[in-house]
């Protein structure tokens, strides 16, 4: 059995005591710097709550960790570069030790990043390591919130950090994107121009907002100098106060957990920091750091000296944004060219709505579904304990609706390469994708849904019928039936201990309440309708031991055999409540 | 964070709620088991070895790494089949990336294998405050108030509000030098206009040499730019650059569509249109010689260029911009005049609805 932790007692209860030597060696170790220490800054007082915090333990939980250390690992990489590379776009003729460039004109920047590439030891490596970190930095960030979403782990008290996830996973595809842009070679540059082509499009400002960014006319002279100062210091210090309020509140809070034996809503169980969880966490900070390097020894990314200098009047085919930026790229290049006139004006919609819109419409949902929910659900409780995605099919469905949404966009981002590559046309992909982005969703959403109420179904099997033995039994009739085992109570337990939701019949007693409130009310309850109406409702308490009486017997019992594989399904009730 | 003293009994007020709503009774942790390495003494040493192994490594890694970054020359090259290598960029990452590799998974086989695995229960509490804390700060913060005086002079309230917002107008204000206001004049005079003007040549954008339309077979298609861009440089350079980008192609005059208006704009067959894609203004070059369309690598928007630039297919709204092309006295391809609408993407200010359609004349 675990033991629990040692907890905090009363500041009264404790007496002082006086250390002895015989006690260990950190007795001794502390009356030297570390007692300077706390004579200062009450260095034991401080550490006291985290010492032996406990964390629970999930390999889904490390996504969120990689995440971390794939940032630290940017910042790390990210300030060797900043010691070679000049953001400037002053023009140079380069004469370093790439010969099939050399005596090219081209930006200060470009020829920095091919300094950084040929001729300073190491810089390559760090150029790739900061990339491919970069790229990893975002996924880690976009599966975490996967996670997060698809275990309800953004329910109350935790919706603030949700959000806070939502701004850094913004901040994170700004902050990429910035990045791309300096290196000033032709992908980069073509990038740019897209952004300036984006800006210009936003109804009514966007020619000022163009000249603002550009300081007058693309490219101009400023833009690199500029995304530079974005690139590192703007946004990274925003990341880094976001993830500081991340991690505090993931602290106060405490790690949610999965539900199991003893792992209930009022504890956490798992390994203390110390010295477990440091030295896991740890050692898988250095595993992140370990893999981005040998990524960046291995793997090549963006070979700068391969695209050139950035030209306006050149571009070369199969031009693709980093991998996160490709669902904004497959919105721009499958909308339909829709430009308005009004009065004088010209509303560029077929670069407005895929372009801004479709970013607000993604971190916009993401940050105000913990809100729909709650509304739904109408539960004011606290949630520390994790769902199972298939208990809430509609949550998972609607998650899955959206990656399917998601991969819709990100597929036309290379409608260009998938019609290369399977050699089918062009023209077909992206009108198939305008259908695709709209009706996937939807199909993904009711399979989806299906699944889940399916796996709900197992479960019930399992625990009314209980565990397949693989011992097949014949009655002196000539069946055959399985003989079924009880499951045991800790996973009986874990099946059970997640709370039903009901769908809610319309209100038919209204008295005392407003028209308004009536409203919202039976908007709220057609809602749960929606969510709940065929969500299995878990075994009763009486239910499970019927269940265990009557169907549970060894099949020693003659002509009770069959009724194992022949019963009609107990019939499933719909959680309809009043 | 002391918290744990804040309520009294650690997580009760949770863990009577929990007990109602399981129909299974929770039947607590599962029993410890133990592991190997906690059994059997020769396993735990051969744990403590591994361990041990992973972080003796590392220091050779380094070594390694110091001697890979002062030995390995740039420019040499190791081949893998087809994918080939350079030696100091490969060398450095491996030695330096299995160093924090070993050392990450030495430490993790250390809390796995041999440290006690004993899982520890905390408990929970709400993440509100104590009615204690609660009340003790809205009693106070009712007695700040006071103390400021602020509900008796209310008018040192609204002032202040009124400051605290206005001292934002020197902040936002100080960013309008961002950029050029972009005026109706100052909109002439960048992204309405090209420096392509009567006469100007037009030159092949990678030589500058000036075109003669005898030099052009049908079909063919060349990059060009105006010849007064050599004059500038700098931004100016790039900018202009990016503007006055043009294609110029020769297709057989009897298959094309030239509308009356722009039978004066070509030269037997030789067109010359903008290469700035009019949807967000990449170049676009990718021409498909036999149906006479040019398609924009960025989003596949595709333009007929045998029927005045119109859309054919993807994101972008309006005609390609063609350039009336002439020929000077010595016989080379000039432009008559700059282009009459403005190249590249759409703006707010400026109505496009007149741009040449389809079907117009």
């Amino acid at each position: 059995m675990a033991q629990p932790a040692a907890t905090v007692p009363d500041d009264s209860s404790v007496q002082p005591v006086t250390p002895q030597k015989e006690l260990g060696p950190v007795f001794k170790a502390a009356s030297g710097p570390t007692k300077w220490l706390d004579d200062r800054i009450g260095l034991a007082g401080l550490g006291r709550p985290f010492l032996r915090k406990v964390f629970p333990d999930h390999w889904s939980f490390l996504l969120g960790e990689i995440a971390l250390y794939s940032f630290v690992v940017l910042i790390l990489s990210g300030i060797f570069l900043t010691i070679w590379f000049k953001p400037s776009m002053s023009e140079i003729e380069y004469q370093g030790s790439y010969e099939l460039l050399r005596g090219l004109r081209m930006s200060e920047a470009y020829a920095s990043t091919l300094g950084l590439s040929f001729d300073i030891r190491g810089g390559l490596l760090l150029r790739q390591m900061h990339h491919w970190a970069a790229a990893v930095f975002i996924a880690a960030m976009l599966t975490h919130s996967l996670r997060i979403f698809f275990t309800g782990a953004f329910r109350k008290p935790r919706e603030i950090n949700w959000l806070i996830g939502v701004a850094m996973l913004t901040l994170g595809l700004i902050e990429g994107f910035a990045g791309y842009s300096l290196p000033d070679d032709l992908l980069s540059g073509t990038g740019l121009r897209f952004v300036d082509g984006l800006i210009r499009a936003i109804p009514l400002i966007g020619t000022w907002a163009e000249f603002f960014t550009f300081a007058g006319e693309f490219p101009g002279s400023l833009i690199i100098p500029r995304l530079y100062m974005v690139h590192i210091l703007l946004v990274p210090a925003l990341l880094l106060g976001l993830i500081a309020a991340h991690l505090a509140l993931v602290v106060y809070h405490k790690h949610t957990q999965y539900p199991g034996p003893g792992r209930v809503q009022g504890n956490v169980v798992g390994y203390p920091v110390f010295p477990v969880y440091a030295a896991k966490a740890g050692g898988f900070f250095l595993i992140v750091f370990g893999v981005l390097t040998l990524m960046g020894a291995t793997m090549q990314i963006n070979p700068v000296w391969v695209f050139g200098p950035y030209n306006p009047a050149e571009i070369t085919a199969g031009s693709q944004p980093d991998w996160y930026m490709g669902f904004v790229e497959g919105g721009i290049r499958i909308m339909p060219n829709w430009e308005w006139h009004i009065g004088s004006t010209t509303w560029s919609w077929n670069v407005a709505i895929p372009g801004l819109g479709l970013m607000g419409l993604f971190f916009g949902l993401m940050a105000i579904y913990p809100f729909v929910e709650a509304w739904v659900t109408g539960d004011k409780s606290e949630h520390h304990l994790l769902d199972r995605p298939r208990n809430n099919p509609t949550r998972t469905a609607f998650g899955v609706a959206a990656m399917t949404g998601y991969a819709m966009l990100w597929i036309g981002g290379g409608n260009d390469l998938v019609a290369t590559q399977f050699h089918v046309s062009l023209n077909s992909v992206t009108y198939f994708l305008r259908v695709a982005v709209f009706v996937a969703p939807v199909l993904a959403f009711l399979v989806t849904k299906r699944i889940c109420i399916g796996l709900q179904r197992a479960d019930r099997d399992r625990m009314l019928h209980g565990a397949e033995s693989g011992v097949i039994d014949r009655a002196p009739s000539g069946k055959y039936a399985e003989r079924h085992r009880a499951i045991s109570q800790g996973e009986a337990f874990k099946l059970t201990q997640h709370p039903d939701q009901p769908a809610l019949l319309p209100l038919t007693d209204v008295d005392g309440m407003s028209v308004k409130e009536i409203k919202s009310e039976q908007r709220r309850r057609k809602a749960t309708r929606f969510y709940f109406i065929d969500t299995l409702r878990r075994p009763t308490r009486a239910e499970l031991e019927e269940a265990a009486e009557h169907h549970m017997h060894p099949m020693a019992i003659e002509g009770d055999g069959e009724h194992h594989a022949i019963e009609p399904e107990p019939e499933e009730e719909h959680h309809l409540a009043k | 964070m002391s918290e744990d003293t804040a309520h009294g009994q650690p997580g009760a007020e949770l863990a009577t709620l929990d007990q109602e709503r399981y129909p299974v009774p929770d039947p607590g942790l599962e029993p410890h088991l133990p592991r190997l390495t906690d059994v059997d003494e020769r396993a735990a040493n051969r744990a403590t070895r591994q361990v041990a192994t992973f972080f003796g490594l590392v220091p050779i890694l380094c070594i390694g790494f110091v001697v890979v970054y002062f030995a390995v020359p740039g420019d040499a090259w190791v081949d893998f089949g087809p994918l080939r290598a350079n030696s100091r960029n490969l060398l450095l990452g491996l030695t330096f990336g299995l160093a924090l590799l070993f050392l990450g998974v030495g430490a993790v086989h250390w809390a796995r294998k041999l440290m006690d695995d004993q899982e520890k229960i905390d408990y929970r509490h709400s993440a509100a405050s104590s009615d204690a804390d609660k009340n003790y700060m809205l009693t106070e913060l009712d007695k700040v108030v006071d103390e400021s005086r602020l509900t008796r002079r209310k008018v040192i309230g609204r002032s202040l509000i009124a400051a605290l917002a206005t001292i934002l107008l020197p902040m936002i204000v100080g960013l309008a030098d961002l950029g050029p206001w972009p005026t109706k004049k100052k909109r002439a005079e960048t992204i309405e206009r090209t420096i392509w003007a009567p006469g100007i040549r037009v030159v092949n954008d990678v030589t500058f040499q000036p075109i003669k339309p005898e030099n052009i077979e049908v079909g063919q298609l060349i990059n060009g730019e105006p010849a007064n861009l050599q004059d500038l440089e700098g931004a100016e350079f790039q900018i202009e650059k990016a503007k006055s980008a043009v294609i110029v192609v020769r297709m057989d005059p009897n298959t094309i569509t030239i509308p009356p208006s722009r039978q004066n704009w070509q030269i037997g067959g030789i067109l010359c249109y903008s290469k700035i894609c009019t949807h967000v203004g990449c170049p676009i070059s990718l021409w498909e010689q036999q149906t006479h369309h040019l398609l924009c690598p960025c989003h596949q928007s595709t333009f007929d260029l045998g029927n005045s630039g119109v859309v054919v297919f993807g994101p972008a709204a309006r005609a390609l911009p063609q350039l009336p092309i002439a020929l000077d006295a010595e016989g080379y391809i000039v432009a008559q005049r700059d282009f009459l609408v403005p190249v590249g993407p759409s703006f707010f200010e400026r109505d496009s609805r007149n741009d040449f359609k389809e079907g117009d004349t």
